[in-house]
């Protein structure tokens, strides 16, 4: 190739990449390295501590953030169950029926939590539970959250059973396996890779959530962001950044998980 | 059951009369839950209001009125156009279309340098992109807000450094939020690029270059219609949650720095208690990103066509 024109050099992008990774990891960086402080104050550095981890698991405030933590995390293993579940289950009629009545329009439902504004979704659900006379609190968070999960849980099973071929099935079906064997024992197999990155991001995107679930929740339950937002409108404390740096470690912890589930699959496809 | 032969070609005979039923979760669950609260918000948005929250079942045009009209402190003064919405909105659109514009900027060359990396860096780069996607939202716009407080560690920095002389004031105003929306959305339009630019044909820009054309005219003709689709889909995915953020503008921002999702929430939660006016806010914003979506999906399907 000629010298004026490798493409893949660019004069400057390579900075403006580092600049992108810099404005993305600065603040969180900065946070981090705050959680550590041994100071009140939250701007002047008093060298390295761990008081403020101490403060959110046995401070006086961490019975709230306990209880707010179990709640988001009961909501998220259930949402992101049932949204799987569900994608599952509408993933196998897009892509094997051959004929399905109005799968035009099943896609966009299912891509419809993805396209409306989560305030509007938020707005909507308030209106929604309010008029029908349903309780506001843990069932009204669940259900909100399980319906915004679904696209985010089709979408790499959706994905995944592209490629995969009917042929496994057929073969099955060919050895006089019954339907229900042929998907337990051969598809379902085959999805799981997109199955499992499936779960994992509904699971991530129902932890993520704090304006739906601030709209549904109502009084006297907390969801963890509800519980920092509520927490952060009064100020940033330490122990806050405390939350934030463990929530973080979580999050890196989930994309190594589903990258090497990934890569899994990958494997598995290729032998 | 038709297995064995008959079938062999497709194995849709395996589901065969099951499609329906396999659908029927996602349309009773998105369409009682999601669908049914859109059509009702609609309704809501044509009633009357009931103090600190609520309706009355009576049917009026006030929230679209107060939206778009001003009739005075006891509404009986001749109707004049309110701007005080309209601003909001005006403001809300800027600062995502800015957002989006910003995005694009530092962007697409991530996305072009990471697509032109080889395989194995790829990997590592796009893993570096991605991460802070799946952070909290809430957690790394509280970040933003701590790093650009005045007496906060972005300040304290350029004063060491000795760029400025004081403290630069960023929180509460326009560029804060700007900032934060821009922040949040980014991972957003890299990937996307991202994806396009991957499938990129080098061999494209060969031909041009062996027919003298320079660097920036291959950049500008060939390589940028090339990955369009993606720089569509990532202006989309930034501009639309853009437009009806609330951390962003809530966190960073102030009074002057008002957005739609802070105006709506406000009718809610906030001292406002408004519902009817809220729902039409809603609604409004909601045939903003609906229009947005449609002409999406109608270049699309042109785009198959050809």
């Amino acid at each position: 190739m000629s010298k004026v024109a490798d493409m893949r050099r660019f004069p400057g992008f390579l900075q403006l990449t580092l600049l992108c990774l810099l404005v993305l990891y600065a603040p969180l960086m900065v946070v981090m390295a705050y959680s550590f402080n041994d100071n009140t104050s939250i701007t002047i550095w008093g060298g390295f501590s761990l008081r403020w981890y101490e403060d959110v698991f046995f401070g006086v405030e961490a019975p709230k953030f306990k209880q707010a933590a179990l709640n988001s995390l009961t909501i998220a293993v259930m949402a992101a169950t049932c949204a799987t579940v569900i994608a599952v289950s509408s993933a196998v009629a897009m892509m094997r029926a051959r004929r399905l009545r109005g799968r035009t329009a099943s896609f966009a439902l299912i891509n419809l939590p993805l396209m409306v504004p989560e305030i509007v979704t938020a707005v909507a659900s308030l209106i929604f539970f309010s008029a029908i006379g349903f309780t506001t609190g843990y069932a009204t968070i669940l259900v909100a959250h399980i319906v915004f999960c679904i696209p985010f849980a089709y979408l790499p099973i959706a994905a995944r059973m592209q490629s995969i071929e009917d042929t496994y099935e057929q073969a099955a079906m060919d050895l006089y396996a019954t339907p229900a064997q042929a998907f337990r024992l051969v598809l379902l197999p085959l999805m799981m890779p997109g199955i499992f990155s499936g779960f994992l991001l509904a699971f991530i995107i129902s932890l993520d959530d704090f304006l739906i679930t601030n709209f549904v929740k109502g009084a006297g339950i907390e969801t963890l962001p509800t519980a920092i937002f509520g927490s952060v409108k009064q100020g940033i404390k330490p122990n806050i950044m405390a939350i934030s740096t463990l929530l973080l470690l979580v999050s890196v912890g989930f994309v190594t998980l589903s990258y090497l589930a990934s890569r899994m699959g990958q494997n598995k496809t290729k032998t | 059951m038709a297995g064995g032969m008959a079938s062999a070609s497709n194995s849709a005979g395996i589901y065969k009369g099951r499609a329906g039923l396999l659908i029927l979760p996602s349309w009773l669950v998105i369409g009682f839950f999601l669908l049914l609260p859109v059509c009702m918000m609609l309704i809501y948005s044509f009633l009357t209001k009931e103090f600190r929250g609520g309706v009355i079942w009576e049917f009026s045009l006030a929230a679209y009125d107060q939206f778009f009209f001003n009739r005075g402190l006891f509404g009986d003064e001749p109707p004049k156009i309110e701007w005080t919405y309209i601003t909001i909105f005006w403001r809300s659109l800027w600062q995502a279309g800015l957002a989006t514009a910003f995005c694009l900027v530092i962007g697409f060359p991530t996305a072009w340098f990471i697509a032109t990396r080889v395989p194995r860096h790829r990997t590592v780069w796009l893993l570096l992109i991605t991460i802070p996607y799946w952070v909290n939202l809430l957690i790394r716009t509280v970040s933003m807000k701590f790093l650009i407080r005045d007496t906060g560690p972005l300040n304290e920095f350029l004063l060491w450094l000795g760029m400025i002389g004081e403290p630069i004031h960023l929180i509460n105003t326009n560029l804060a939020v700007q900032l934060g929306l821009f922040y949040s959305y980014l991972p957003f339009m890299v990937l996307p690029i991202y994806a396009s630019a991957e499938r990129y044909n080098f061999a494209l820009s060969e031909a041009a270059a062996d027919l003298y054309a320079g660097r920036w005219t291959i950049l500008r003709l060939i390589i940028l219609p090339a990955v369009k689709p993606g720089i569509i889909a990532g202006s989309i995915l930034v501009f639309v949650p853009s437009l009806g953020a609330f951390l962003a503008p809530d966190l960073l921002g102030g009074a002057k720095t008002f957005m739609i999702g802070s105006l709506i929430e406000e009718q809610f939660k906030g001292n406002a208690g408004n519902w009817p006016f809220g729902a039409a806010v809603s609604m409004i914003l909601l045939s903003i990103v609906m229009t947005v979506l449609i002409f999406y999906a109608r270049n699309q399907t042109r785009r198959e066509a050809l």
